[in-house]
């Protein structure tokens, strides 16, 4: 009897090494698969098909001889898994993450091959024709990013592979670097092959040992079939900021992970001053299915507007039913949380959803009929980021996030530019002294040096109005990201929580 | 003896491209630190300023100057093991942890849906509550 148990490190947190042990001593055979997704059933066990979840070693014998209570029915029609459109997670559950074997059989390295065929000229135009825009947040269109590199001047050229996912409520980077390595590492041969670079990088957290193991090892396995492309992992070291482009070119140089002014575009000088592709793991991801036969054409027409293709979206926080949940773009949040979601794990009502990680605007139950698509969002002050929905129920306290956001960007800030470096930590003492409510005599206002700055405490409003124009400086005035989208979690939090912060 | 390692450590990164992130990995792992001494020794191999160095240590959160030998327990505090309740725990976990284990933040380990979770060493451990907390500082 073979039994099918995640390797994911997700299950493995929750006792999965422990449960395999448990089967293979009861006699069962034991493979090692990726993930479904279903995180709230994990550590989920396989039995033809059959699903069972979330399992403990005492559930051995009752799984086995199908007496189960865990039983969830067939995997594959499970409510979760049935209405996705998996494309880029097409393997998820399905394969052994460092099986030649299992990729080859499910059609990998299909796109490598028909590419490598093809010009690099007809490769980015059928990935500018699938419509492919970047999964990291930013949105911008891949074909474009990749025609540039390739008519860029010189001889050498990089692919980096951007794997740095430090944002709270994400791990579809993660989750596809342990299941399934192999795509990743085929969408960068077509990349390096499009835009004729030598040398590829992963970058990737140090937080994800599990994932650095498993890409290395699948590396060094498919050297042969991506030769003569060098590639490696480099491994982060605990900088979120270095999820921003530039600072993780610095970090891969070997220097502080520091923003750098753009132009120059990295696309043009990048790597060690080389023309240099960045891309998010889901881009790059998405690469192989598109160069399939037919493929962009398939992608293109999936999705609403300008957001074409799918959005591998993970539900996190207080969610009943969280996990991975691909599907095309246009969904809505009312959808996601409720209907997929099954509301708050706690059993409370849903206070606020936080789209896009720390960076993410909070966006109330009223707005929940919001289509997933960058422009929607855009338009709503908000951002869909890296696809992370974090649930907050009833008992959370908004003002309390909003200060925390202020203080992950003071502490996180790579110092370069002055609104993100100065101007958060501002933002965190006007902040506490909105909370406090006292009239409270800013200290740095107060110093005689501090010519123009009133020398009389401000009341509650003018407090706020100045955290609002303090929020503009810097989504106005930083360098990046990082002290630019700061903003969006504190003024949403202000603006549909004013009680919060009294 | 040291020296011998950290030689070791820089011979193997002799061809690599942008070395010094991996070379401080290394370093960090095999001495629980980057101390001054072996910044300068990393400088001098690399032909950096032994400011470069030091400015490269003292920015990433991995690197430290000097060692702590106690086990660290890792606990993630970032929005979604927040949600998930996580702050609720830190009370019991600093109190069992005392002088002899570190508890230190970490923003996210990707394991968001199913908070509150820790990592130590390279093992992790996901929807704790303050008995199952307890347990795992008392062990590490």
């Amino acid at each position: 009897m073979i039994v099918r148990i995640s390797d994911d490190s997700l299950a493995l947190a929750l006792g999965a090494d422990a449960l395999a042990s448990g089967f293979e001593a009861a006699g069962a055979t034991v493979e090692r698969v990726s993930s479904w997704g279903m995180h709230w059933l994990e550590p989920l066990v396989e039995v033809d098909g059959i699903g069972y979840g979330p399992a403990t070693v005492d559930d051995v014998s009752a799984i086995l001889d199908g007496t189960s209570a865990l039983n969830i029915g067939p995997i594959a029609d499970h409510p979760f898994i049935k209405p996705q459109q998996r494309l880029t997670f097409a393997r998820a559950g399905k394969t052994r993450p460092l099986s030649l074997e299992d990729y080859e059989a499910t059609g990998g390295w299909s796109g490598l091959r028909r590419a490598q065929a093809m010009s690099g000229e007809a490769v980015i135009a059928e990935v500018t024709q699938s419509g492919l825009r970047g999964r990291g947040g930013a949105g911008f269109p891949a074909g474009i990013k990749w025609n540039t590199v390739a008519k860029a001047p010189g001889g050498r050229k990089y692919v980096v592979c951007n794997a740095d996912e430090g944002d709270s409520g994400t791990f579809a980077d993660r989750m596809l670097m342990e299941g399934d390595p192999f795509q990743l590492i085929e969408g960068l041969a077509i990349c390096a092959h499009a835009v004729g670079a030598q040398t590829a990088y992963i970058y990737t957290r140090s937080e994800y040992p599990h994932a650095i193991a498993k890409l290395r090892a699948a590396i060094d396995l498919a050297a042969a079939i991506i030769a003569p492309l060098h590639m490696e992992v480099r491994e982060g070291a605990g900088a979120y900021v270095c999820g921003e482009e530039t600072s993780l070119l610095n970090s891969i140089e070997g220097k502080r992970g520091v923003v750098r002014a753009k132009p120059p575009l990295p696309a043009l000088e990048g790597l060690f001053g080389c023309p240099t592709v960045v891309n998010n793991v889901l881009t790059i991801a998405a690469i192989p299915h598109i160069l399939s036969e037919g493929g962009a054409a398939e992608y293109a027409a999936l999705g609403v507007d300008r957001s074409l293709g799918t959005k591998p979206i993970q539900l996190a926080g207080n969610i009943k039913h969280g996990g991975l949940y691909e599907t095309a773009f246009g969904i809505s949040l009312h959808d996601l949380v409720y209907t997929i979601g099954g509301g708050t794990a706690s059993g409370r009502p849903v206070k606020a959803v936080q789209v896009g990680g720390p960076l993410g605007a909070y966006i109330p139950p009223a707005q929940f009929d919001l289509p997933f698509d960058y422009e929607a969002y855009a338009r709503a002050d908000a951002l869909i980021g890296h696809g992370g929905v974090v649930v907050v129920d009833d008992s959370a306290d908004m003002g309390r996030l909003a200060r925390f956001a202020m203080e992950f960007c003071a502490v996180e800030s790579c110092g370069k530019c002055t609104p993100c470096r100065i101007g958060s930590t501002r933002g965190v003492e006007l902040l506490d002294r909105i909370r406090v409510g006292a009239k409270v005599l800013d200290p740095v206002g107060a110093l005689p040096q501090m010519h123009n700055a009133p020398k009389v405490a401000r009341t509650a409003d003018q407090d706020i109005a100045l955290l609002e124009e303090l929020c503009e400086t810097m989504k106005f005035g930083s360098l990046c990201a990082l002290g630019g989208f700061t903003p969006y979690p504190v003024l949403s939090a202000l603006r549909h929580w004013p009680e919060d912060f009294q | 003896m040291t020296n011998e390692r950290l030689q070791e450590i820089l011979a193997r990164h002799a061809g690599t491209e942008g070395p010094l992130l991996p070379i401080l990995h290394d370093v960090q792992r095999a001495f629980g630190c980057v101390s001054p001494d072996t910044q300068q020794a990393i400088a001098q191999a690399l032909n950096l300023s032994r400011a470069e160095v030091h400015g490269v240590v003292s920015f990433y959160h991995d690197f430290t100057e000097e060692a702590d030998p106690r086990p660290c327990v890792q606990l993630c505090r970032a929005e979604a093991c927040q949600a998930r309740g996580v702050e609720a725990l830190i009370e019991a976990a600093e109190a069992a942890a005392g002088n002899r284990v570190r508890i230190s933040p970490v923003y996210c380990l990707g394991l968001c849906s199913v908070g509150p979770a820790a990592r130590i060493g390279d093992t992790l451990h996901a929807r704790l509550d303050a008995a199952s907390l307890v347990r795992l500082v008392e062990a590490a």
